[in-house]
């Protein structure tokens, strides 16, 4: 009786100490709730990034660090459709919003209503531009560009590139289109002579290039978004033309495709995407910023790249449909903090 | 007729307060100025699109271009209308006109609606894209503080969607005009043997519809404070259920403008109550869809029993 006592006074000591020390040197977010807005998850990336925020974040809802983590899709990939989302979320007294927006403006009037709630609004890879929210971004502009000087690298001499974009009108295909755009101005050796529109799906992208293969000349490489690799190198087998450099996004599908390119023909590209996984980065942030922490408004994280080097290695851990990732942990979101200080 | 089958109206005034009670039991926050303002702010620009597809389903069409339209306004609103207002009044202005002209054209040419503004529905998004390649512009700021203006007592939102509902009120139910443009919808034969030319009807229909839309892309740009080019594309979905669970049919000139207006708060309403749910998010069109088919149904049956009694 004592004993057992005894062991449970223990038990309930060591269970304080823990608790204790995940809220070291930060406020106690025990009390406070995070709601995850995102607006769509029809592809594997978004598949796998609701699959970390519910890991992470349903963990430390489990542990006790915050006292719910829920996410919430729109039924509907539209603007008008989230901004309404996040003033249900007002209403419904979330103390923390984890976004992935839209549109980079147009949720701003719901933002601004939630911030003027006292709502800590963090948005990721998907950032508003209202000045009150936190921002993770991606520096989609400088994935554009790495994807020319990879080329440039492999391809001395230059050639013709086919450029994938992504869903027309949103601001992640501007950014890194403008960074392709960027790099083929700095190495004149490249030219793009066609493109079209693959909105980050294989089938759509394959379409796309089977439709405009007929009218291009000898295509040298394919500059990408990600989600796009594989559909394109089905269209150029379709079309029995020469399978050019195709950069891929890290797309399970594109990954393994490249590894049996590899094996059957030494087959060498580079694969490079933002790691769904930012979702828990993110979710980590907005506990920070609750639990006190000066956390920067802008916040950069680095991109996911796949080399021929490491290939295997990522497409073992990542399961077959989904793409290669990473989970971030609080100590993973406390050094993106320190170094955008 | 019975009672309900005369009142057209009192259908999707109940299966509003239905949804509404079950909202506030499930998230008693909302019952208050500033949840009700949360709970419908964004309805406002859906009723104004609403609005707009009943002049255009009061003359027997239908638009397939208002999410697209209203999205164009929403561009040049956040873009012309507030760097150079004059410039962006005018091509406002040329948008309204030429929604007129595309009735015109439509009923002269005796084109299918459908068709026409399915095809428009392109242009404006090309347009949409080619003033705002990316998201961006910014609302002009009367129009912020109109949309987010605190009147006594009422909210914002709930005094816009009745002043909308009463402006149409007078203008389509009470007006000597609005009869006729009814009638179109109605007998557009023994209208024109009245001596009007259908094709002005038409006309000035599309151009209220027009107007309207441009309405609504304003007061979203006002809501969001910015634009982009695929804003308010579901709007041309929700507009036409409006319209209907509203009250209005697709055929003979019977639209209700306050049941539209009803319409579209309830298809905003039920949207937030499957998220207070916590209904998947893969279930929720589904869901949406199945709370448009029940008040159709109760709609159906109330019209079968009139005869009967």
């Amino acid at each position: 009786m004592t004993i057992s006592r005894k062991m449970l006074g223990a038990a309930a000591i060591a269970m304080t100490a823990t608790a204790g020390y995940a809220a070291s040197h930060l406020g106690d977010t025990s009390d406070k709730r995070i709601a995850l807005s995102n607006n769509y998850a029809g592809n594997s990336w978004r598949q796998a990034m609701l699959q970390t925020f519910e890991d992470v974040a349903g963990a430390a809802a489990e542990a006790g660090v915050v006292a719910a983590a829920d996410a919430f899709t729109t039924s509907e990939n539209q603007a008008t459709e989230q901004a309404a989302q996040i003033q249900n979320m007002i209403l419904q007294g979330y103390d923390a919003i984890v976004l992935n927006a839209a549109s980079p403006t147009a949720l701003n009037g719901a933002v601004r209503e939630a911030c003027d709630a006292g709502i800590t609004v963090v948005s990721f890879d998907g950032v508003v531009t209202e000045p009150c929210a936190w921002r993770i971004a991606v520096d989609f502009r400088q994935m554009g560009r790495e994807q020319v000087e990879y080329l440039a690298s492999r391809l001395p001499d230059g050639g013709n590139l086919l450029e994938i974009r992504g869903l027309a009108g949103v601001f992640v295909d501007d950014e890194i289109h403008a960074g392709i755009a960027a790099g083929v101005e700095d190495n004149p050796q490249f030219e793009i002579v066609g493109s079209v529109h693959g909105d980050w799906a294989q089938d759509v992208a394959q379409k796309a290039v089977a439709g405009i293969l007929p009218s291009l000349p000898e295509i040298a490489g394919v500059v990408t978004q990600g989600g796009d690799g594989y559909g394109a190198a089905q269209a150029f087998r379709a079309a029995g033309r020469d399978m050019p450099i195709i950069v891929l996004g890290n797309r399970q599908d594109e990954m393994a495709w490249w590894a049996e390119q590899r094996d059957a023909n030494g087959y060498e590209t580079l694969s490079l995407s933002i790691a769904p996984g930012v979702a828990s980065l993110a979710f980590w942030v907005a506990q920070q910023v609750l639990a006190g922490e000066e956390v920067p408004k802008d916040l950069t994280v680095p991109f996911l790249t796949v080399t021929q080097d490491n290939l295997d290695e990522v497409l073992a851990s990542t399961p077959e449909g989904s793409v290669a990732n990473v989970s971030y942990s609080l100590e993973d979101a406390q050094a993106v903090i320190a170094e955008a200080k | 007729m019975s009672f309900l089958s005369r009142h057209r109206i009192i259908l999707p005034v109940v299966s509003l307060a239905v949804l509404l009670a079950l909202t506030f039991w499930m998230q008693p926050r909302a019952m208050s100025y500033f949840g009700l303002n949360l709970l419908f702010n964004l309805a406002v620009p859906i009723a104004l699109a609403t609005v707009a597809q009943m002049m255009i389903i009061m003359v027997n069409d239908i638009d397939l271009s208002t999410g697209a339209f209203v999205s164009l306004v929403a561009c040049i609103t956040a873009t012309f209308l507030n760097d150079a207002p004059l410039t962006g009044v005018l091509i406002l202005a040329a948008l309204v006109l030429s929604y007129a002209a595309m009735g015109a054209v439509i009923h002269a040419l005796d084109l299918p609606a459908i068709v026409v503004t399915l095809g428009m529905s392109f242009v404006w998004g090309g347009l949409a894209l080619f003033v705002l390649p990316s998201p961006g512009g910014s609302s002009p700021g009367w129009l912020r503080t109109l949309m987010t203006v605190k009147p006594p007592y009422i909210p914002m939102a709930v005094a816009a969607s009745i002043i909308i509902a009463v402006v149409t009120h007078l203008l389509i139910v009470r007006s000597g005009i609005g009869t006729v443009l009814r009638g179109v919808g109605g007998n557009a034969q023994s209208v024109a043997r009245a001596g009007w030319q259908v094709t002005w009807l038409k006309a000035l229909a599309y151009g209220l519809a027009g107007l309207f839309g441009v309405f609504a892309g304003m007061a979203l740009v006002g809501l969001t404070t910015s634009a982009d080019a695929n804003i308010a594309l579901r709007y041309t979905l929700l507009s036409i259920a409006g319209v209907i669970l509203g009250g209005g049919e697709f055929t003979g000139g019977k639209v209700s403008p306050v049941g539209a207006v009803i319409g579209a708060l309830t298809l905003t309403l039920a949207a937030s109550f499957l998220s207070f749910m916590r209904l998947p998010p893969d279930w929720q069109i589904g869901a949406q869809g199945a709370i448009l088919i029940l008040v159709l149904t109760a709609r159906l049956l109330f019209a079968r029993k009139g005869p009967a009694a």
